[in-house]
Parts: C-alpha cells; structure tokens; sequence
C-alpha cells in the first residue's frame, strides 16, 4: 500500500443494478426511472397522507374521511381537485416571481430524493454511489422553498414563519447529519443499497445472530426519528406554522394549487424520512433480522429475488414506511406544541453533543471490533 | 447502465423533468382556476386585521447566530462523511492507522464541542 490509504477494492460496495436497467440505449432506462420516480412521488404521499387522516380521526374519536370512495380513502384525491379550482391570488405587495416560485422551490427537492430510495430488491431508481449524502443534501434545499415563501409574502406572519422555519430546520439538520454518518461509519459505504446489503450481514459481536442497525444505534434512530419530524416542521414541532401565534406560518398568503404543492411536500416528506430511517434502521425490505424473504435465496441473498421475493420485499418496506407514519402522526395527536426557545435548546444542547456522542461510541466499537 | 455518468445524467433529466412539471401544473392550472381580482381580495393578510406597515419587520439577531453555528458544523459534517466510509477499512497494514484516524477526528470535533459550549456559555443558544 503506498500512497493510497485503503485500496478502493476494500470499501467500494459492488454498485447494484436496478430492476429498471433493461437494454443497452441510454433513454429507456432513464424515462422507466423518471415514471418510476413520479408515479412513486404522486401516489405514496397520499397514502400517508389518508393515513394521518384517518388516524388522527380515531385517535380523537371521530371517524375521519368517510364520503370521498371507499372509506374516504379518495379525500385527498378530492381535495386536489378542489384546489385546482380555487381562484389564486397573490398579494399586491408580495414579490411575485419568488412567491410564485418557492413551492416549486420546495416541492421538486422532496421528489428527488425518491430518485435514490431503495423500496426492495432492484426496486430503486439509481444506486448513487453517494446516496446517503444525496439525499441529506437535497432535504435541506427545500428549506430554501420555505424561506422563499415567507420572505416574498410580504406577511409579518410569513415572515417570521419562514424565519422560524429556517432556523428549525438548520437546528436539526445537524443531529440528522450526525446519525446518519454514524449509520455510514457501521456500514462503510454511503450507498442506500449498500446500507441495506451490509446490515443483512451484520452479526452481534462473537454470535452468528443478525441485528439491524436500529439495535446498536438505538440512540442514533431516537435521535433521527425526532430531528425528522423536526424537520417536517410537523406537530409537536410546528412552530413556523402554529396557528395560535401565526396564523399559518410561511403559508398564510397562499392559497389554491400553491398551498396544495406545500401540502404535497410535507406530506412527500414524512414518506422520504420514514423511508430513510427504514433504510438506515430498520432492514430496508428483510422482514425480520436474519430471515430471508421467500423466494430470496442463494449466495445473493438479499438481491437473488424471483418475482415474489420482489414484491414481499416493497411490500415489506411499505409496511414499516407506513408504520414509521403512524408513529409520526400519533405523536402529532399525543403531544402539545413545543416553544420555539425549547425547541433550538433541545437541537443544540441536547440533540447535537448526544448525536456526537453516538458517533464517538460507534467509531470506536467499530473500530475495536 | 450503472456507470457514473448514467446515473447522475438520469438525475439531471429528473431535475429538468421536476421543474417542467411545476412550470407545466402552473400553467394550465391557469385555465382552470377563476381570476376575479378586487384591491380588496390583493391586500396583505386580506381575511384578517388590517396589517399596519410593510412585511419587513426586523426579527430577532438570534437567528442570525443560528445561521452561522450551523455553517461551521456543517462544514464539520462534510469532513465526516469521506472519514466515515473509510475508517472501519483501516488496519495496521494501512498507511494511516486507525488509532490515529480516530484520535484526529475526535480531536476535530472537540475543537468544534468547544465552540458549541462556548456559544451557550456567551447565551446565545438559549434565550429569556
């Protein structure tokens, strides 16, 4: 070994092909993705959304949804429409172009992480070999979407909205970064694919028993699951939009299709976190530690899957994406709003020197071990 | 198909796709939404009080310090990332050892830890 720390063969993880890869051309891969990317992007989001819906209904003893098709379940779809038809109106003093921009500004970075989520075996769009850091730094663009928006409202109430929400997000951006490069040091690749791979094969120390990354790190996935609701600027932590103190936040002036594009993003958003953390945490598509979904054998494992293997594993990674949702929207309905001073003390004196901590303690069982 | 450039040029063609389809929604949504305008309906804050002023207020200096704290950690963060892929992949046969990895990320980060203690002793971080 001379000049180069490690030989790339030692870290570089085998970049694995997507179920999309068909052909030799340049084109028909890349608009079966881009299909793949949007119908994902304009379907899930409302699951999860119909989800919130009918959950927060229950939880506080009403039924939710009940008109719109079978069991409500078309509300969304309705509301869509119904946003459409809504005149749009921008306020005379409101910077046009940036108002009219910021939720496009927000909306197309929460479709693009879709780009790199892996929902089961081959069933992703493209393995970045750098898929982790990809997607952490496409999240923090749409913070730009939301300060564009409070700050071209020309609204004291979206102004400070946008500000709160900025601060926020940057605030807990840090304790997300920080956990989820300890998820690379355990893993030693950055790749979504790869994260998936090497927690299959990773043994609780001297046993031959398989643990997925939620177990040692469970600290680290605590830490991402708040940092990302966070994030989402949903309840408990809604601050830029509390609509005690600020009406709606960043939102206030908006109205129509615009509003509906914020809607969408936060709601696209809470699937992308949920994904990640079941990427990062919870196995990707393996049903339970060490065991094999049916029809995923031979020395592939996770990746030599017929067509059932396929389809378990996105309906297994489905199932804990919705299942991170839930826990999300009950923590809506169980918990009160935090202040905004509480909530940038619990981000920088709790959430980052304990996410570092993490990190240290990982390192150096890595290390060791 | 899984070269580099395959795989980012799928991702540029995805960002040029995303912002078509916001410009494309836009448009057309345009034919199908009314538009009456009045002074009344263009005004700021218009179904609320009268807003006094314009939108630009001053808002507190804090967010400011806000921004700064983060720029630096997450220029830490960028650090971290190409150290965290390598330092499980380090043995006593690599150039670097990973004892000395180790020590000179913590001591990196420490540096960083001092200024976050810093920041709240000077009370910055929290406010009454």
């Amino acid at each position: 070994m001379n000049s180069a720390l490690v030989s790339p063969a030692n870290h570089a993880v085998a970049q694995s092909a997507s179920v999309m890869d068909v052909g030799d051309g340049f084109l028909l891969p890349v608009l079966l993705k881009i299909a793949f990317v949007l119908g994902l992007f304009f379907v899930v989001p409302l699951v999860g959304g119909y989800m919130e819906h009918k959950v927060m209904g229950r939880m506080q003893h009403r039924r939710g949804p009940v008109e719109a098709g079978p069991f409500g379940s078309l509300q969304l779809v309705a509301d869509g429409i119904k946003f459409i038809q809504k005149e749009d109106t921008i306020p005379r003093a409101a910077d046009k172009w940036v108002f009219a921009a910021a939720p496009g500004v927000a909306l197309v970075p929460a479709m693009l992480i879709f780009l790199v989520l892996p929902f089961g075996p081959g069933v992703f769009a493209v393995d970045l070999e750098l898929g982790l850091l990809y997607a952490l730094a496409i999240t923090s663009v749409s913070v730009l979407g939301v300060l564009m928006g409070g700050w071209a409202s020309a609204n004291k109430f979206s102004l400070f909205g946008g500000l709160r929400a900025g601060a926020q997000l940057i605030a807990y951006e840090l304790p997300l970064i920080i956990v989820a490069i300890t998820v690379a040091v355990q893993a030693g690749t950055l790749s979504l694919v790869g994260i998936v791979e090497a927690q299959s094969t990773f043994m609780l120390a001297g046993t031959d028993i398989n643990l997925w990354y939620v177990f040692p790190q469970f600290v680290g996935f605590g830490i991402f699951f708040v940092a990302a609701m966070a994030e989402l600027s949903r309840p408990p932590f809604d601050m830029p939009i509390g609509d005690s103190e600020l009406v709606f936040g960043y939102m206030t002036e908006y109205s129509g299709i615009k509003f509906a594009m914020f809607l969408l993003t936060e709601y696209g958003g809470m699937i992308t976190m949920s994904a990640l953390m079941v990427v990062l945490y919870l196995g990707g598509w393996q049903l339970l530690p060490g065991v094999p979904l049916p029809g995923c054998d031979g020395a592939g494992g996770l990746f030599d899957c017929g067509f059932l293997g396929t389809v378990l594993g996105v309906a297994v990674t489905m199932g804990k994406i919705l299942a991170l949702v839930f826990v999300m929207v009950w923590a809506r309905v169980a918990y009160p709003r935090l202040r905004e001073d509480q909530l940038q003390r619990i981000s920088w004196l709790v959430l980052v020197p304990l996410s570092l901590l993490n990190l240290a303690v990982v390192t150096v069982f890595k290390v060791v071990f | 198909m899984t070269s580099f450039y395959a795989q980012y040029g799928t991702f540029a063609v995805l960002v040029v796709v995303g912002c078509l389809l916001y410009a494309v929604i836009m448009t057309l949504n345009r034919a199908m939404r009314p538009s009456v305008p009045s002074p009344q309906k263009l005004t700021t804050y218009e179904c609320g009080v009268e807003a006094i002023g314009t939108g630009w207020a001053q808002v507190n200096i804090r967010y400011y310090v806000f921004a700064f704290l983060f720029v630096i950690f997450d220029v830490e963060a960028v650090f971290l990332f190409p150290w965290a892929v390598i330092v499980g992949d380090l043995d006593s046969t690599t150039a670097i050892s990973p004892l000395f990895a180790v020590v000179a990320m913590f001591l990196f980060i420490l540096t960083l830890l001092e200024g976050l203690a810093y920041a709240w002793k000077k009370g910055v971080l929290t406010w009454d």
